[in-house]
């Protein structure tokens, strides 16, 4: 078994590199090209330095004179030589640097696609800290390699050089190089085999460590006004502890393999030397001979240790590589249909059937066997006390997520079969907390959209959101900070609303997105999708009795179910716990509603 | 208020890093000379086996009258003993070297993540959070992964370049002069490029932040990029995040190829001035032939280390703009600092019993020139009182807790608490460990960590057990909602709290806030998403829980105030009015004229046409 793992992470290694290969070939072949110039002039330059030794300095010191034209001659091989061995250079460190930005590139392109493509039920399962480190220090693992790839292949070809020389000059003596190069492979895969679950681990805990800060920092006011920085430095500092634990582990492997690896060829060398002095002894080769093979093998150091370098680096690139996999590969990806969505203008009917969902991991369903229609232009309240899954349904409304049974109509098509695009075209939707990007407050509102300043503004007044957006220094070019940071909770919201009004939707769904703002505002807000010729379908998620008034109809909701319907007179009348959360405030002062 | 961290000055030299970083990394030093040591016989190793050649070329094989096959067996051997033993100092020095770096990194990736937390910036805005985790992640991997070869080779390389140079001298002083003055222009070549590559991989460490903050704004704003369809938008920002990185790196690569062809050139004049230079000296009778062959030959033990030095002052350029964004929060001098550690004898502990709060004459702005979110107040809470702050958005309130809590300093004037009986005590000098015992807030987005309800209620009195958890909800009359989760109190919350509802999550927070028992309680918007029963139900409770407690409550919902025992009014900055509901209600004023909105909003009455 143990031999069968092995042959497994080389395997897989020699793969990896050759995906990299299949994905930017050209640039490696050109790589390479560069690579086996710098290998042949390393060569040549050995060349050179002999020939100049036996054709210049020599006769030089012999004669007792030395001839300008032949210094000339040995200055100008040397620096030809050396010039290639630049442009080589040039050829294999740039090309490879580009190489292994690409495909970093390229695979953080896939990866943050996946994020973008995945459902919402996918992202509830993964904690942004692991997200983040999928993207940044995964792909980084993943790539890494690259660097000295080409390196270590065009090195290849110094061995084939060297060893081709050995042969002719003395089989025997090549027997030595013959032993020396399975041993390096030999080292490698037992190296390979050792290091991958260590490495496996590393970025395991370089992810975790990520996730903790990721949460902390996010957690940042609640560690101050509980005074917990200490636990939560506690916290960080066990999983920071055995991030370095694990590295340390990996640190003693790669520690002991790099001593060995390079000393192979010294080893090597001494040997030749051992063996050739008797070889030269029994009159089987000349000293001439003995030099050049000696020489021969010391520069098969460099090329050892190119690929030694490729080699240490394949079980962390494999380790990042099998973090990402899953993410590239999961699916879950929401199907679109071919439909169209009408093109009335005006509210869009809204028609729910049996609706039910269940997040993840929990046994219970968040919202079960939900039935009501909203008739076009009609204003619908949903209310029920808190965690009843009042938002979990303003959700499966706009296709956030997708039902676990039942459909969703709109003007009667399933959602489901609509094209992609299409929902967020009809509907637009407000959450309760809401999300801003790193963008000026006009980019918040148009989302790249083609709505004019005038478009903009109109939505703002509707929000009441132009007062302070007027007195921001910049106006509708303020940056927002990222999430929106410099403004405050009120204005967010009315930011958020700004958005949705200014698409004209014809479905629109707020989820107590008005909680923020004053009661008045929000008046004006409704008014104001009411008001057009064609109104928009309004399904709003609420507590307060003015938003209620507002609708015509409400859905009282208890436990993931709609419990009753009617208007809100009705309810007060029929539902005893309807009347305790709205009438909470005037019960509790003997008010009459 | 926007605190900024300091512009990271890419320029900063790296042995002034260097500094800068040892005295923030104590462990680093701890062991180093022996290390050093191992570093210098590790060097032997690379020099021995080109000696041996020389050795038995000239005195083994060459030796007068035939091969002496003695000597080259001892010779081999007693190198082959030194480059063993060569690899046992390498081996000892790594295993050094990674213990000492890895666990000077690891304190130093701690005592940054503490730091982040005393800086206000990361708990007044949002801003920058996705750089701040790669300052504590992948800045320090970057320097990890180099000293785990970058840190090795270099110790060895400056060992080899020293043995080297002398072994030359030994051979020729002059030849050895002419290879030093053919690396003076490398010298300063690589100073300027050192700078050059700063620069560009600072820029480079930039721009991962950039990416990384890109990336979590399209994970965390997960549902408003599909609900407003704009995945394609999202995806560009994103992309271009991610070229922008590309060619930031691709840059840096330039730069470092620079770097590598200087050495390349540096060499091959060294040789070129050897050959040239060797003869002439040779044929004015200073040196012999065999000494120039053989110093040909040792000069590639000069160069070789040179260009894996030029290696890996690339990789350390690198990893020192990591390093420099790390120290730079370190070096961030928090604006709010706990007296118990910036001046522990002046430091003040709480006076004891109930807390009342005093506003000395404070003013407040968010940044110099910006308007004054609080002007001038003045202003004496007595303890055992229940008091509602109302006002409207952008009137202060808020500024008001945060001024109570110490999240931030006035401007102007003092915060004080404590009493008559037990005297004031000026919040600036209290020590942070017994503000926040007994002093706690409970913010509007009461954050939860992804674990179970009952460890989010433990995080405001990490001893309590299960059962206390279960008792504090009853308390809180909160039985029946957790008798309606999956798992009761052990059910986990998700990342964030998001497998609750946002209601949900502050009713955790005040349970959270309640089981912390503080003598002063703040409440900002804490229940603004709860339904309004439950609403009821929490506040009642909790008001007979903390009778004889000091709370503040910011509220827009003004059932609260209804029930305060005293209100404040704030408007632009200014507490414009203050006294009971009894006494407000009745008197024309901002809080009649909000009272009445709410009133008619909260019992479904239209707004009169302004």
């Amino acid at each position: 078994m143990p031999r069968r793992r092995r042959d497994a992470v080389v395997r897989r290694g020699i793969r990896h590199v050759g995906r990299a290969i299949a994905l930017q070939p050209r640039i490696f072949a050109a790589a390479l090209l560069g690579s086996s110039l710098f290998a042949v002039m390393t060569v040549a330059s050995a060349y050179v330095i002999g020939e100049i030794t036996d054709r210049v300095i020599l006769p030089s010191f012999d004669e007792g004179s030395a001839s300008t034209a032949a210094l000339a001659l040995a200055v100008a091989a040397i620096i030809g030589v050396a010039l290639l061995r630049i442009v080589g250079i040039i050829g294999r460190r740039l090309l490879s640097g580009i190489m292994q930005y690409r495909l970093q590139a390229q695979m953080r392109r896939e990866v943050t696609g996946q994020y973008l493509r995945l459902p919402l039920s996918w992202h509830q399962q993964h904690p942004t800290g692991q997200l983040l480190s999928n993207a940044n220090s995964d792909v980084e693992a993943a790539w890494f390699f690259v660097a000295p790839l080409a390196f270590g292949l065009g090195a290849v070809i110094i061995i084939v050089i060297t060893g081709g020389a050995m042969v002719a000059t003395d089989p025997l003596l090549a027997l030595i190089g013959v032993v020396i190069f399975p041993l390096v492979f030999v080292i490698n895969a037992l190296y390979s085999q050792v290091m991958s679950p260590r490495q496996q681990r590393a970025q395991q805990l370089r992810a975790e460590v990520s996730e903790i800060a990721h949460e902390s920092f996010d957690a940042a006011l609640v560690v101050k006004t509980l005074g917990r920085e200490e636990s939560e430095t506690e916290r960080f500092n066990a999983r920071a502890g055995e991030l370095r634990d694990g590295l340390i582990s990996v640190g003693r492997i790669r520690g002991l393999f790099d001593p060995l690896i390079e000393s192979l060829p010294n080893l090597g060398t001494l040997a030749v030397l051992l063996v050739g002095a008797h070889r030269v002894a029994d009159g089987a080769i000349d000293v001439g001979e003995l030099v050049s093979i000696a020489y021969l093998f010391t520069l098969l150091a460099l090329p050892i240790r190119a690929i030694g370098w490729v080699l240490a680096e394949l079980p962390r690139a494999l380790a990042g590589y099998d973090r990402i996999t899953p993410v590239l590969e999961a699916t879950g990806e929401t199907p679109y249909g071919p439909e169209d969505a009408a093109t009335a203008s005006g509210g869009a009917a809204l028609g729910l059937q049996g609706i039910g969902y269940t997040f993840a991991g929990v046994e219970r369903p968040a919202v079960r066997d939900v039935t009501f229609d909203v008739p076009a232009g009609g204003t619908v309240a949903v209310v029920g006390p808190t965690g009843s899954g009042k938002s979990t349904l303003a959700g499966l409304l706009v296709r956030l997520v997708d039902p676990a049974d039942g459909t969703v109509l709109l003007d009667g098509l399933d959602i489901r079969s609509l094209r992609e695009g299409q929902v967020s075209d009809q509907a637009a939707f407000v959450a309760q907390q809401a999300f801003l990007f790193d963008d000026t407050v006009r980019g918040n509102i148009t989302l790249g959209g083609p709505y004019t300043d005038e478009d903009v503004w109109a939505a703002l007044r509707v929000a009441a959101a132009d007062d302070f957006v007027t007195a921001l220094p910049d106006g509708l070019d303020t940056h927002v900070g990222e999430r929106g940071a410099s403004l405050s909770g009120g204005q967010r919201q009315r930011l958020a609303l700004a958005r949705a009004i200014v698409r004209r939707p014809r479905l629109l769904v707020l989820d107590d997105a008005t909680s923020a703002v004053d009661p008045a505002v929000e008046a004006r807000i409704l008014d104001a999708l009411r008001a057009s010729d064609a109104p928009a379908t309004v399904v709003v998620v609420a507590y307060r009795q003015a938003t209620i008034a507002l609708a015509d109809e409400v859905v009282w909701f208890e436990h993931g179910r709609a419990v009753a319907r009617g208007s809100h007179e009705y309810l007060l009348g029929e539902v005893p716990g309807y009347a305790d959360l709205v009438r909470a405030y005037t019960q509790a002062e003997g008010v009459p509603a | 208020m926007t605190v900024t961290l300091p512009d990271e000055d890419r320029r900063e030299g790296a042995i002034q890093t260097l500094r800068r970083g040892l005295r923030m990394m104590p462990e680093f030093r701890r062991g180093l000379p022996l290390t050093v040591l191992l570093a210098v016989l590790a060097t032997a190793g690379r020099v021995v086996v080109p000696i041996a050649v020389q050795q038995v070329l000239d005195r083994g094989i060459g030796a007068e009258g035939g091969p002496d096959l003695d000597f080259v067996t001892w010779v081999v051997l007693g190198c082959a003993v030194v480059v063993v033993l060569t690899a046992v100092a390498v081996y000892r020095m790594n295993l050094r070297l990674f213990r000492t770096t890895e666990t000077a990194l690891a304190g130093l990736r701690v005592r940054a993540f503490r730091h982040v937390h005393d800086l206000s910036a990361v708990h007044q805005q949002a801003d920058k959070r996705g750089a701040l985790v790669s300052r504590v992640t992948s800045d320090v991997d970057q320097l990890s992964q180099f000293m785990q070869w970058g840190g090795v080779l270099g110790l060895i390389s400056f060992g080899q370049l020293l043995v080297a140079t002398v072994v030359m001298f030994v051979y020729s002083w002059q030849l050895t002069l002419v290879v030093l003055v053919c690396f003076v222009p490398l010298g300063i070549a690589v100073r300027w490029f050192a700078a050059e590559l700063a620069v560009v991989y600072g820029l480079v460490r930039e721009r991962i932040g950039d990416l990384l903050a890109a990336v979590s704004e399209s994970v965390v704003g997960a549902s408003t990029v599909r609900a407003y369809g704009v995945r394609e938008r999202t995806a560009e920002r994103i992309d271009a995040a991610i070229d922008r990185h590309y060619r930031a790196a691709v840059d840096a690569q330039r730069v470092a190829v620079g770097v590598f062809v200087s050495g390349e050139l540096a060499a091959a004049l060294a040789n070129a001035a050897l050959v040239v230079a060797g003869i002439y000296l040779g044929l004015a009778g200073d040196i012999s032939a065999g000494t120039l062959v053989a110093f040909l030959f040792l000069v590639t033990l000069f160069v070789a280390p040179v260009q894996t030095a030029s290696e890996v002052i690339n990789e350390a350029q690198n990893a020192l703009a990591g390093f420099r964004r790390v120290l730079d929060i370190l070096d961030t001098e928090p604006d709010v600092r706990d007296p118990a550690t910036a001046a522990p004898e002046s430091s003040l502990h709480l006076p004891d019993g109930v807390l009342g709060v005093r506003f000395d004459h404070v003013t407040f702005r968010y940044a110099p020139g910006a308007r004054k979110a609080l002007d001038d107040v003045d202003l004496t809470i007595a303890p055992r009182r229940r008091v509602a702050i109302v006002g409207e958005t952008g009137s202060g309130k808020t500024t008001f807790a945060k001024l109570v809590t110490r999240l931030m300093d006035p401007v102007e004037g003092r915060v004080l608490l404590g009493s008559d009986d037990a005297g004031w005590v000026p919040l600036s000098d209290v020590a942070f460990g017994s503000l926040r015992a007994r002093v706690v807030m409970v913010p509007q987005d009461g954050f939860l960590f992804d674990a179970t309800v009952a460890d989010n209620v433990r995080y405001g009195a990490p001893t309590i057990s299960d059962a206390e958890v279960t008792r504090a909800f009853a308390d809180l009359g909160l039985t029946d909602w957790v008798e309606g989760l999956p798992h009761g109190v052990t059910s986990p919350v998700g990342q964030r709290g998001e497998s609750l509802s946002a209601g949900e999550r502050q009713l955790v927070a005040v349970a959270r806030a309640y089981v912390a028992d503080p003598d002063l309680l703040v409440l900002d918007e804490a229940t603004s998403a709860v339904d309004p029963a439950t609403e009821q139900r929490l506040t009642r409770a909790l008001d007979t829980l903390t009778a004889g407690r000091t709370t503040l409550t910011i509220a827009h919902r003004l059932s609260t105030a209804e029930r305060a025992d005293e209100i404040l009014v704030v408007d632009a900055g200014h507490v414009v009015q203050r006294g009971s509901h009894a006494e407000l209600v009745g008197t024309d004023g901002t809080y009649a004229r909000l009272h009445a909105s709410w009133r008619r909003s909260s019992a479904g009455e239209p707004e009169p046409v302004a």
